[in-house]
């Protein structure tokens, strides 16, 4: 074939790819087995969330936010919450606050365990996904244990928790920690010195740290690049700022640095579900989980029972929600992904007149094209991999 | 330091120690069931398909207030509702919910001011067709018959924390 005839072949990768993490489609331009193009189609999943929301309460809305990354549901709830107690104005009983940090920590380790696990799995190691998978499931059990579902928890409310957590459960988290933290020492022994796990992503879509500020990166993958910015760290929300973790950044800024980070982001979240367990089992941390105006949380079941006032309460909210102060504002959360935000505009009425939501994968994913290019067919999956990109999120 | 990392590498010293760990787990019991004949424990408060619940006496507990129908979020619940012949007593004639729309979020059974609607501890209703899972009236009673004895417990155990 002479010169003049030659072009790069165009193949699709996904959206039934089982490494294509969902419904992605990428469109990839291979000069032999090179990558020279790539181009992400999204809105396979696409379900018009932030329309919905328009013609739902805000209580009813919790529920779509779990619905988002379904790998890690409650760091979801957390930001629009936030944001909503933020338009309100209102402080969130500390129980209340403790029992959402557990949870959000416990929600990173769902998330991480799911992707670093899966991310080995696509560069060709299949124990660790089966071994990280026993503890999701455990998690999961925490989770059913304390909402009643095991991944769409709908838990978080606008000031506060639907429900206390029984003493027995937070016993059982706080045995549980001891006996991860030996399982993440296997997992790390199984796989991270691994010479394949490493050949196939040391080196592999390498970022600066201006990179990541410009596209937008936040998360694992921006402190992978050697950035130590965490939320958590940085504008500290519910009662982050008394509680004591390290945030790991890499060095290299390549896939290898990324999954590292996300392992020790592990046990850091351990860590801070020690500190949140042996909290809740203090005496002066008793007390309600959700702020005591009715006008905002139902009233509970037995004065709804009795009193006439607490009944009429609890047939306003339920039918008609309460009512925001006309404002915007913006709340972002550390969620496992990165910068997860919520961008509400309220115009006095009892359903948000706009909701923003800013997904940490959307941006992730834009910078497919940037950490593709030059690189190897088979590390497309590794990159993509490494990105932690959840459709749910992506196409909202 | 780079001698010992050269005769780790060589010896695939990685290698071996996530093999004999591997091997290991291999011999530890496991933490798989054997599914239909063994299941997990379940909370009191596990949200799976609902139920219409009655009085111990045999009367129905829904008063048609649709609180339910306000809150789904997904728009699943579809009552009708006008006084019973007999007593006068306001009455649902027809209760429908749209299983496949139905999210589980527990707003339903939440808003019920008279614990009614339930969502209950089965999770094994799966079907053959689309059309069984619109359930009305009597499959939702039919439920609650069925289930009563469980879902009781559970709102007992669950009821100081609501």
């Amino acid at each position: 074939m002479t010169e003049q005839n030659m072009r790069n072949f165009s193949i699709n990768f996904g959206p039934q790819h089982p490494a294509a993490h969902g419904v992605l489609r990428l469109v990839l331009e291979l000069d032999g087995e090179v990558v020279e193009r790539v181009d992400p189609h999204i809105g396979l999943l696409h379900r018009g969330t932030e329309k919905l929301m328009e013609a739902r309460t805000y209580l009813q809305n919790v529920p779509y936010f779990d619905r988002l990354d379904y790998c890690g549901p409650m760091s979801q709830e957390h930001s629009f919450v936030l944001a909503i107690e933020k338009l309100l104005g209102v402080t969130v009983p500390r129980r209340a606050q403790l029992i959402r940090v557990l949870y959000a920590e416990m929600t990173r380790i769902l998330s991480h365990m799911l992707n670093v696990t899966t991310q080995a799995m696509d560069v060709g190691a299949l124990t660790p996904p089966v071994w990280g998978f026993e503890e999701r499931e455990k998690i999961m059990v925490f989770y059913e244990r304390a909402s009643g579902a095991r991944m769409h928890a709908n838990y978080f409310r606008p000031g506060g928790v639907a429900k206390d957590l029984p003493p027995a459960l937070i016993a059982d988290i706080g045995a549980w920690l001891d006996p991860f933290l030996k399982l993440m020492d296997d997992l790390e022994a199984l796989f991270v010195e691994n010479r394949i796990f490493k050949q196939r992503n040391a080196d592999i879509g390498v970022l600066t740290a201006e990179e990541c500020w410009k596209w937008g990166f936040s998360g694992p993958v921006l402190r992978g690049s050697g950035v130590a910015w965490d939320l958590r760290r940085a504008q500290p929300y519910e009662c982050y700022e008394e509680m004591e973790f390290d945030i790991p950044v890499g060095k290299h800024g390549d896939c290898y640095d990324r999954q590292v980070v996300r392992l020790e982001e592990m046990r850091q979240s351990v860590r801070i579900m020690r500190q949140c367990v042996e909290k809740l089992s203090l005496a002066e941390n008793q007390g309600p989980v959700l702020v005591p105006d009715h006008k905002i949380t139902p009233p509970r079941r037995a004065a709804m029972k009795q009193s006439m006032e607490s009944l009429i309460h609890h047939f306003k909210l339920f039918t008609e929600g309460f009512r925001t102060p006309e404002g915007e504002v913006y709340v972002a959360t550390e969620a496992p992904k990165g910068e997860f935000g919520v961008y509400l505009v309220s115009d006095g009425t009892d359903k948000p007149y706009k909701c923003k939501i800013r997904a940490p994968g959307f941006a992730h994913l834009q910078g497919m094209d940037l950490l593709c290019r030059n690189h190897m067919l088979a590390d497309v999956s590794a990159i993509l991999g490494a990105q932690d990109i959840v459709f749910g999120e992506v196409d909202r | 330091m780079q001698i010992t990392a050269a005769i780790k590498s060589l010896f695939l010293k990685e290698f071996f120690g996530a093999f004999f760990l591997a091997f290991r787990y291999m011999l530890k019991p496991k933490p798989t069931i054997n599914y239909p004949h063994e299941k997990n424990p379940q909370s009191p408060r596990y949200r799976g398909e609902h139920a219409l619940r009655r009085y111990p006496n045999g009367e129905e507990r829904c008063i048609a207030c649709k609180l339910c129908e306000a809150i789904c979020p997904a728009q699943a619940i579809t009552i009708e509702a006008e006084p019973r012949g007999n007593d006068g007593t306001r009455r649902t004639t027809r209760y429908d919910i749209d299983m496949v729309k139905c999210i589980y979020c527990g707003f339903c059974q939440e808003a019920c001011p008279v614990d009614a609607i339930v969502e209950g501890p089965n999770a094994e209703f799966a079907t053959e067709t689309r059309e069984e899972l619109y359930y009305d009236k009597q499959r939702l009673l039919d439920n609650g018959a069925m289930w009563e004895r469980e879902i009781a417990r559970n709102i007992a155990a669950d009821a100081p924390y609501r």
